[in-house]
């Protein structure tokens, strides 16, 4: 039986092959760090009394979580990793360059076939170029510093079959929640999810990152499409150094499949206080809503600004909303100043905030007030989330959430499309 | 695991206890390690830490630990002074986290198991006795390496005692 492109990208860095329910020590290709869990890692790393990381130009590091630093506190766990960094010459994000993930994608830093880990879960984001990869822990963290390796057990694969294409006002994000909503929160636990199907072969690289992002959530290790010659595209304007990209075999064994037809969904909307309480767009309209959040690693990116802005053109956010933008990376807020993105989102009443992960993981910036419901472009909505556990979170795509901010209330998108 | 007996108290939560629960965000940009116990499960039982007494034992349904990857989350637990946490199933994170700390984290069906109950756990073969209901519930055995991790207080020891990985 031939393998899955997980068990193949497993196998080619374990030196033999390895299927599913296996337990092994890979080599990783790529490892990142940000401000919340980095200077865990380097404490553990400490620990070992080396003087040398395994290779620095296998390491990133990104100032991200709390960017720019919300206190002294902070500003000395900044210090810690950018002097980490220096010493050790890893590569270094300083505040305002973006979102980590964003930035290991938009730089060519992760590649199809490779093993890329990172301490926060979201890492997961970076199967959408074909590379499988995950989120771990500070301490696995320092055991890669240490010795460039991991171990693992080789995840089952699910495959999820997307067909057709979507109707005006669906996006990436609908899709992943609606998956989400079918597979709930444990519903791949240890599993990778493969995205294929038509409407795979036709969404944006932007629109994979949405949904690879957002396999975490239903407790995949991964989600992975797998490489064709868009990624390739991407790829090789972004990054010089060679790679293997893998697909799965006519024959892989696939623990389970799922279809969806992507004509038959409309929006998409989580309700507080899990990810996986989704329901139609339809069944949210009209819930009040105080604060509006664009960005995040989910759905952060020029598109993203683009279809939001493209519904707020020429008009109001609602006098009692506030709209926090909050660009996933430098270069996605150059190129949304540049497309004319920025000027009709703050014409249209928005607050642009520093490129990172900005209100979402509730560290600093936009924390909602107690009672108050917040609609987001993020992936998570768990109480206590953007920092009050006293407000309520939905989830939905960058135009629901726009069309929200005009009304004030949840609000569908479609009506908006021009 | 070396003769290794817990005898404590169990706390009893639901399904899906998420990380953000057990640390929300907010508390977990410090280094200071023990100021993370104080609110451990604030966002969903603000008492928690005051009710708390070391020795105790965190019961959960399936699913325990999903969301981030924060390590922040099994090392709050473990600052308190809970000595394990049992649950009918792990998120894949959580787990590592846990042992890669010394934290045990145990499988094992939790649905005979009500807050307050009095546990005994042997871990070495790998049995929970609920000493108040007079019930033994087996725990699902642990990949070989996370016991030899575990074994070994964690994966920093395990490491700094064999420089890498070894084959089990």
């Amino acid at each position: 039986m031939g393998g899955t492109i997980v068990e193949k990208i497993i196998s080619s860095h374990v030196g033999e092959e390895v299927k599913a329910g296996d337990f092994c020590v890979v080599t990783v290709d790529m490892l990142m760090c940000h401000d919340a869990t980095g200077p865990l890692t380097i404490k553990a790393f400490n620990e070992f009394e080396r003087e040398n990381v395994w290779d620095p130009q296998r390491v990133t590091f990104v100032l991200d979580h709390a960017a720019p630093s919300p206190n002294e506190r902070v500003s000395g766990l900044h210090d810690m990793l950018r002097s980490f960094a220096k010493e050790q010459g890893i590569r270094f994000f300083d505040v305002g360059e973006g979102i980590c993930h964003q930035l290991m994608l938009e730089k060519g830093l992760v590649l199809p076939g490779d093993i890329a880990l990172g301490t926060d879960s979201h890492t997961c984001t970076y199967g959408a170029v074909g590379a499988l990869s995950f989120g771990i822990g500070s301490t696995d963290a320092s055991g890669v510093l240490l010795t460039g390796k991991l171990w693992l057990k080789v995840p089952y694969t699910m495959k999820i079959i997307v067909s057709n294409s979507f109707k005006p006002g669906v996006y990436p994000k609908d899709l992943m929640l609606n998956v989400i909503g079918i597979l709930k929160a444990d519903g791949a636990d240890y599993l990778c999810l493969e995205f294929s199907g038509s409407c795979i072969d036709e969404m944006s690289m932007g629109g994979r990152m949405t949904l690879c992002n957002m396999a975490i959530e239903a407790g995949a290790k991964g989600g992975i499409v797998p490489p064709d010659e868009k990624t390739l595209e991407w790829v090789r304007c972004r990054s010089s150094r060679s790679f293997t990209p893998q697909i799965s075999d006519k024959d892989a064994y696939f623990i389970d499949v799922l279809h969806i037809d992507a004509a038959g969904l409309e929006p998409q909307v989580a309700f507080p206080h899990a990810v996986d309480n989704v329901h139609p767009v339809s069944e949210a309209t009209g819930i009040p809503v105080q604060q509006v959040f664009l960005g995040t690693c989910t759905n952060g990116r020029l598109e993203d600004l683009r279809e939001a802005a493209s519904i707020l053109s020429g008009r109001r956010v609602h006098d009692d909303v506030r709209l926090l933008v909050c660009p996933a990376s430098r270069q996605t807020l150059l190129e949304a100043i540049e497309e004319g993105i920025i000027s009709t989102l703050l014409e249209a009443g928005a607050t642009v905030i520093p490129p990172g992960c900005g209100p979402c993981p509730g560290t600093h910036l936009g924390v909602p007030g107690g009672g108050e419901n917040v609609i987001s472009t993020a992936n998570r909505n768990f109480k206590g989330r953007m920092g009050n556990n006293k407000s309520n979170i939905y989830l939905a795509s960058p135009a629901t959430c726009a069309a929200s901010a005009i009304e004030g209330k949840i609000a569908d998108p479609r009506k908006y499309l021009s | 695991m070396n003769g290794f007996l817990l005898k404590g108290r169990a706390h009893k939560f639901g399904d899906d206890i998420n990380t953000d629960y057990i640390i929300a965000g907010k508390y977990t940009k410090t280094l200071n390690l023990n100021d993370l116990a104080l609110h451990l499960f604030e966002d969903i039982d603000p008492n928690f830490s005051k009710k708390m007494k070391g020795g105790d034992l965190v019961v959960a349904g399936k699913n325990f630990g999903c969301g981030s990857s924060r390590e922040q989350a099994p090392i709050a637990i473990k600052e308190s002074g809970i000595a394990a946490v049992l649950a009918h199933s792990f998120a894949r994170i959580f787990f590592r986290n846990a042992i890669n700390i010394g934290l045990p984290a145990l499988v094992c069906n939790t649905d005979e198991i009500d807050d307050g109950d009095e546990l005994e756990v042997d871990l070495e073969n790998g049995l929970v006795l609920n000493i108040t209901k007079d019930k033994k519930i087996p725990m699902e055995p642990m990949p070989d390496i996370m016991k030899h991790i575990l074994r070994e207080g964690g994966l920093v020891p395990y490491l700094k005692k064999y420089g890498d990985f070894v084959r089990e």
